[in-house]
């Protein structure tokens, strides 16, 4: 069931028409899947302490209902690790069209995936897995199932891609976590189950795994009846 | 709703015959059955009279005892006042061959008839479809007797949104003996569709794979479809249409963009255990297979050839596929050895392939066939058949069925498809071994057993 905050933060965001990050990081967290520590900022001030309180390195991100695709407008400042250039990333963000904030967020890496859904005409929610990050649409290597996904559909999905040997320890890295990516992806399915209705497609991309976890770096969800 | 007077009629009303014109299309179906088919047949139209001296009936009310099916074959703006006939009579099904509904524009008409039939509980085919073909049986498809290529009876049912794919893929049966249960053009699929059918075929004893040709499924309806397959007991194969989206959508999430309506379609069969030809050559090759052999392999092959280039082209494409040519044990390769008659035993290779060479004999085959069929390394032997030498005699077929029916290990062979080796062939085809006319084939033959199993 969809539970009060979800749907609150989801018809708050319905003018919009997409769920702005720190929004979709709260849906994601309501239904248990890991995120970054993460604060909105307002000032730079405001910034300084919540990267005081996180800890450096941080990452910076705008936080604009005119800005969906960070990273095309320059919207996302990666590896801070000083008070000026956190200052300088408020400052140039800004400046961007409806300016609401600076997101500070704790800095994770990993093997960047993309674990996506999207409700498809014909056979409702379905899930996608895949190797992330800002190639995903250039190497298209993913896998699709419909969901719910059991834990069969999650490893027959990863086996399916062809940069799996990323996960399974590439070049002396240790390999991924698998039963965290696991239960990620399967709760994700469940959530996306409560969500048809509400949803067209999302996309959390990056999904930074590691030899011990993952963690839901940026979060995009577009919502039905708009774009 | 019952579907079996739709599929087992005793007795056919033929609906909107012809009086003056012998071609018209319920004159054709009218004929057909009337001549061929152990069937009673009843024609009607509202002019009365008489069609090769058999009454005509006014309406269909006025037909003496029970009908089983109608055949509908008038002008669309009649048929709904027909289906009100067909109700009051209590007819068991029908099929709507008419065109005119929604593929030009005339939903309402759809609606209307539809919404009808479903109040009625009268399952119908169509509109604007071919029909049903049920070998030996009945048909209502509006083309005469003589130009049809008639598969024979068998256990492959074709459900097929074109009445055009479903015809030609009957000739491509007959050309490959694959025998077929029945075949379904769904047309508009306005009230039957194809999960009504699935859920019917799954019950029907004379159905052992059912195959669909499938342009789209309606909102949500593909996931009804796919989780009823994935209970099927029987394989359930599906060739779609319609792979490339005209024009691209403008999509604000990579998800969006990247799970295409093809790229959806594709993966959510195969979660569900759905066999996809990606073409129609791929949907006779699994269709043939599937319909000999229920057992599933993991796809370790073993291949018996009279030539090393073909052995070697199938390991190639079998390599391509997933699949793997193990080599075999030392102790079945000297079983294998010791099989072999003295003249081709120095000259063969028994590791995997075993290439018996051009001198092989029947004798040479059975042998290899016999202790492949009972070497663990491989599940299912690929027979690489040249039938050149005079050495291989015609009988060779059904000698090596005889292999399978006592060994049980699946067998698909590749014999050239040349009228002169007829009598092979059918040797194989007849005691149920599937036989290809390429080597590829053969192969995607082999790759069908390795379906994956419901859960």
């Amino acid at each position: 069931m969809l539970t009060g905050p979800i749907s609150d933060i989801l018809s708050a965001s319905r003018d919009i028409g997409w769920v702005l990050e720190p929004d979709a990081k709260q849906v994601l967290k309501s239904a248990g899947l890991p995120t970054p520590r993460h604060e909105l900022a307002a000032t730079p001030e405001e910034a300084i302490r919540s990267a005081g309180r996180i800890g450096y390195p941080v990452a910076a991100k705008v936080v604009s209902p005119a800005v969906m695709h960070k990273t095309e407008y320059n919207g996302v400042a990666l590896g801070i690790v000083t008070d000026d250039d956190l200052m300088a990333a408020f400052n140039r963000f800004e400046r961007m069209d409806q300016f609401r904030g600076m997101l500070v967020e704790e800095m994770v890496t990993g093997v960047e995936l993309i674990v996506g859904a999207t409700i498809d005409s014909q056979f409702g929610p379905v899930i996608l897995l895949g190797i992330g990050g800002i190639g995903v649409e250039l190497y298209g290597d993913t896998a699709i199932r419909m969901a719910p996904l059991t834990e069969k559909d999650v490893r027959s999905m990863v086996s399916q891609l062809k940069g799996r040997r990323l996960l399974q320890g590439f070049r002396g890295a240790p390999p991924v976590a698998m039963a965290p990516l696991t239960d990620l992806v399967i709760r994700f399915s469940e959530l996306i189950m409560d969500l048809e209705k509400q949803i067209t497609s999302i996309d959390l991309n990056p999904v930074m795994c590691t030899a011990t976890g993952c963690v839901v770096a940026d979060a995009r969800i577009i919502l039905a009846g708009k774009r | 709703m019952d579907l079996t007077p739709l599929f087992h009629p005793k007795t056919i009303a033929v609906i909107g015959v012809s009086l003056s014109n012998d071609r018209h299309p319920a004159n054709v179906i009218y004929d057909k059955i009337n001549l061929r088919y152990p069937v009673k047949v009843f024609p009607v139209n509202p002019k009365g009279g008489q069609i090769h001296r058999h009454p005509v009936f006014k309406d269909i009310t006025d037909v003496p005892g029970p009908v089983d099916l109608a055949v509908i074959a008038a002008r669309s703006v009649h048929v709904p006042a027909i289906l009100k006939g067909c109700i009051e009579k209590k007819v068991g099904g029908a099929t709507i061959i008419s065109g005119g509904f929604a593929e030009v524009g005339r939903t309402d008409l759809q609606d209307k008839i539809t919404s009808l039939a479903r109040e009625a509980k009268l399952p119908f085919i169509g509109p604007n479809c071919l029909g049903i073909y049920a070998p030996d049986r009945f048909d209502t498809f509006f083309l005469p007797g003589q130009r049809l290529i008639r598969p024979e009876a068998g256990n492959v049912a074709v459900v097929s949104q074109s009445g055009g794919v479903l015809v030609d893929q009957m000739v491509k049966f007959k050309a490959q003996g694959i025998g077929l249960s029945i075949g379904v053009s769904i047309g508009n699929k306005a009230l039957i569709r194809e999960i009504d059918l699935l859920e019917y075929l799954a019950g029907d004893p004379a159905t052992g794979v059912i195959a669909f040709y499938v342009e789209g499924f309606g909102p949500g309806e593909g996931r009804t479809f796919v989780k009823a397959a994935h209970q099927c007991p029987k394989p359930v194969i599906v060739l779609k249409a319609g792979k490339t989206v005209a024009g691209s959508r403008a999509a604000s999430s990579h998800t969006a963009s990247l799970a295409g309506d093809y790229a959806v379609f594709s993966q959510v069969m195969a979660q569900h255990c759905i066999a996809e030809a990606k073409s129609e050559y791929e949907l006779l090759a699994f269709c043939e297979a599937l319909s000999c052999y229920q057992e599933t392999i993991d796809g370790r092959v073993g291949i018996i050839t009279a030539s090393g280039g073909h052995g070697v082209l199938a390991v190639d494409i079998l390599s391509d596929l997933g699949l793997t040519t193990p080599t075999l044990s030392k102790s079945a390769q000297k079983d294998i050895y010791d099989r072999l008659t003295p003249s081709v035993q120095p000259i063969a290779s028994v590791g995997n392939p075993v290439d018996l060479t051009g001198s092989a004999a029947d004798e040479d085959f059975i042998g290899a066939a016999i202790g492949m069929s009972r070497s663990p390394e491989v599940e299912s032997i690929l027979l690489l058949i040249l039938p050149y030498s005079p050495t291989l005699s015609p009988e060779l077929g059904a000698r090596l069925s005889q292999i399978y029916q006592e060994e049980k290990k699946p067998m698909v062979a590749y014999v050239p498809h040349e009228n002169k080796y007829k009598m092979l062939i059918e040797g194989f085809e007849l005691n149920n071994i599937p036989v290809s006319d390429s080597v590829e084939g053969a192969v995607l033959m082999t790759e069908s057993l390795r379906r994956c199993q419901p859960c």
